[in-house]
C-alpha cells in the first residue's frame, strides 16, 4: 500500500514537474524567434472560429433558462423586472466565461490532445525534430496563443448571447418590456464585473490549451493510448477550468473589490 | 531570409572528408529505469560508407539512429556528429547539428495534413526559408530521383507504403544532409518495393556522397546496400555487384543484449556466421 502511495506521488510530482516545464517553454517559445505566425493564425481559426457555434448555443440556452427560472422567482416577489440584473451579473461574472471554458475543453483540449497524441506515437514529432523544427514552438506555443486570445472574445460573444437569450425569454414568458430588460442589464454590472470576464478566460484559455498539449505530448501506448489521452485531457482541463475559475474569482474578489 | 544548409569550416572539412570520421559512438552507455538498452557501445562511420545496424527486436539498433540525431542524451560515453560533441547539446544547440543530417523513420512518419509537396519541402519552406520556386524546384528534383514526382499534390493517405517510405527518403534527402539516417526503411513493405527502397539507398550513398546508417532486420535489404554500387551512365542509373574496395565501405554491427557482437563487412560477416550460434540463428 504505503508502496503505491509513493509511486503514485512521484508520478504526480513527474507530471507537475514536466507541465511547468512545458510553461516555461511556452513562455521562452512566445518571446524569442522563431515564431511560427502562419500557425498562430491558423490556430485562432480552429479555437476560435471553430468553437464559435458551440459556445454561442451553450451561452444562448443559459441565458434561457437562467432567464426562466429566476423569472419565476423574482415574479412571486412582484421583481421579475430585476431579471435582466440576475442575467447580466452572472452571466458576465460567472456563467459566460465558465460555461465558454467547459465547451472549449470538450471541443478543442481533447482534439489537441488527440492531434498531438497522434503525432507523438507515428514519430510524427520525432521527425519534427530531425527537421530542425521545435514542436514547441510549432506546435504548442500557436495553440497556447490561440487559446488566450480567442478564449475572451468567445466568453464575450456567450456574455452576449446569452444576455439575448435572456431578453427572449424575459419579453415572451414574463411580458417584460424590452426596455425594462436592458435598462436592468446594464443596472447589474459593474465595471468590476467587466474586467472579471475579460480576464477570467484568459486565464482559462491558458490552462485548458496547456492541459491538452502537456497530455497529447505525454502520451504512450499507441493508439489506444491516444484514446487514453484524449479523455484525459477533457477530464483534466474541465476540472481545471472550474479550480482556476475559483483561483481567478479569490484573486480578483481580494484586488478590485 | 534564405538560410543554406550548415557550412563547415574548412579544417573540418578536410578532416572529413571521404573516409574521415563523420559519426563515432564512443563508448555510449543508455538505460531506460531498469532496462539496459545499450552498453559500452562504440563506433565509427566514415564519410561516404555505410553503416548497417543488425540484430533482434529491442537489440538497441533503432536507439542508436535517435541517439545520433539528438532525440536522446545517453548516460555515459560521447557521441560526435559532424566534429561536434552532441551528448552535452542543449535542443537550439541541436538543431543546428540536425541541419546536416536527415532520417528516414521506419513508418515514414510522414505528416498526414501536408500534401507530399509540403512534406518533402518541409524543411526548405519552414526553416531554410528558400524562395517558394527553388524550394518547389528542389522538391520537384528529389521526387523525380525517386520515381514519384506525378504524386506530388496527393495527401500521404492517398499513398501506398511502399510510396510513402520513398517520399520519407525524398524528404530527409530534400536539404541536402551529409548523413542519412534509416530505421529500418523496408518493414512491411513487399519484395519489389523493398528492391527498390534499397536502390534508392544506394543511390542516394554512391551518386550523392552521402553517409549512411541503416537498421534493418531484413538480410536481404542489408546485403544488397552492402554489395551493390550505383552508377550512372548517359543519364540512366544502374546497379551493378559492387568491387572489393567498394564492399569494404559499407559495415555490418550487430548488437546483441545492448552490445556489438560483432562488427565487419559482408564476407566477414558469413564467416563469423559460421561459427557462431547467435548469428548463424539470425541469419539462416
Amino acid at each position: 500500500m504505503t508502496g503505491k502511495i509513493q509511486e503514485w506521488s512521484k508520478a504526480a510530482v513527474l507530471e507537475v514537474q514536466e507541465y511547468v516545464r512545458l510553461l516555461a517553454q511556452v513562455g521562452r517559445a512566445a518571446v524569442t524567434p522563431p515564431i511560427y505566425y502562419r500557425d498562430i493564425i491558423e490556430q485562432f481559426e480552429s479555437i476560435g472560429i471553430g468553437s464559435l457555434t458551440v459556445v454561442l448555443l451553450a451561452g444562448l440556452f443559459t441565458g434561457m433558462v437562467l432567464a426562466l427560472n429566476s423569472g419565476m422567482t423574482l415574479d412571486r416577489f412582484g421583481a421579475k423586472s430585476m431579471v435582466g440584473q440576475l442575467i447580466s451579473a452572472s452571466m458576465v461574472k460567472e456563467l459566460g466565461p465558465v460555461l465558454s471554458g467547459l465547451m472549449v475543453s470538450g471541443r478543442v483540449g481533447s482534439g489537441i490532445a488527440a492531434e498531438l497524441g497522434s503525432m507523438l506515437v507515428t514519430d510524427q514529432i520525432a521527425a519534427l525534430r530531425a527537421l530542425g523544427t521545435d514542436p514547441i514552438r510549432k506546435l504548442v506555443m500557436p495553440r497556447v496563443a490561440a487559446g488566450v486570445l480567442m478564449m475572451p472574445l468567445l466568453s464575450i460573444l456567450a456574455t452576449g448571447i446569452g444576455m439575448v437569450g435572456g431578453w427572449i425569454v424575459t419579453v415572451l414568458q414574463f411580458h417584460v418590456a424590452s426596455t425594462v430588460y436592458w435598462t436592468s442589464v446594464v443596472q447589474g454590472l459593474y465595471m468590476q464585473d467587466i474586467w472579471m470576464g475579460i480576464i477570467k478566460p484568459i486565464f482559462l484559455g491558458l490552462t485548458i490549451v496547456t492541459i491538452g498539449c502537456h497530455v497529447g505530448l505525454r502520451t504512450t501506448g499507441g493508439t489506444q493510448g491516444v484514446g487514453n489521452s484524449t479523455k484525459l485531457a477533457v477530464v483534466a482541463s474541465s476540472v481545471a477550468v472550474i479550480a482556476v475559475d475559483f483561483m481567478v474569482t479569490k484573486v480578483m474578489i481580494v484586488l478590485m473589490y | 531570409m534564405v538560410k543554406e544548409a550548415r557550412t563547415r569550416p574548412a579544417l573540418l572539412d578536410e578532416a572529413l572528408a571521404f573516409g574521415g570520421p563523420i559519426i563515432v559512438f564512443d563508448q555510449v552507455d543508455l538505460a531506460f529505469d531498469e532496462k539496459v538498452i545499450l552498453r559500452q557501445v562504440s563506433f565509427t562511420l566514415q564519410t561516404g560508407h555505410t553503416k548497417i545496424f543488425l540484430g533482434a527486436s529491442g537489440a538497441g539498433k533503432s536507439t542508436i539512429l535517435r541517439l545520433a540525431l539528438g532525440l536522446l542524451k545517453p548516460d555515459g560515453g560521447r557521441i560526435f556528429v559532424n566534429g561536434e560533441q552532441i551528448d552535452g547539446m542543449n535542443e537550439d544547440q541541436l538543431m543546428a547539428v540536425r541541419a546536416d543530417l536527415g532520417m528516414v523513420f521506419q513508418e515514414g512518419a510522414l505528416f498526414d495534413s501536408l500534401t507530399v509537396r509540403e512534406n518533402v519541402g518541409y524543411k526548405l519552406f519552414e526553416e531554410l526559408q528558400w524562395p517558394i520556386d527553388k524550394a518547389n524546384g528542389r522538391v520537384e528534383e528529389v521526387l523525380g530521383f525517386v520515381g514519384l514526382q506525378q504524386f506530388i499534390d496527393r495527401m500521404p493517405s492517398e499513398l501506398s507504403g511502399g510510396q510513402r517510405r520513398r517520399v520519407a527518403i525524398a524528404r530527409a534527402m530534400a536539404a541536402k544532409p551529409r548523413i542519412l539516417l534509416y530505421d529500418e526503411p523496408t518493414t512491411g513493405l513487399d519484395p519489389i518495393t523493398c528492391l527498390t527502397v534499397d536502390e534508392e539507398i544506394v543511390k542516394l550513398r554512391d551518386l550523392e556522397g552521402v553517409s549512411s546508417v541503416l537498421v534493418t532486420h531484413q538480410l536481404r535489404d542489408a546485403f544488397f546496400v552492402a554489395e551493390h554500387a550505383a552508377t550512372r551512365r548517359n543519364g540512366d542509373v544502374t546497379f551493378e555487384k559492387a568491387d572489393r574496395e567498394k564492399g569494404d565501405q559499407a559495415e555490418f554491427i550487430m548488437l546483441k543484449d545492448g552490445r556489438i557482437h560483432f562488427e565487419g563487412n559482408a564476407s566477414e560477416l558469413r564467416r563469423a556466421a559460421a561459427v557462431d550460434p547467435y548469428m548463424q540463428s539470425f541469419l539462416s
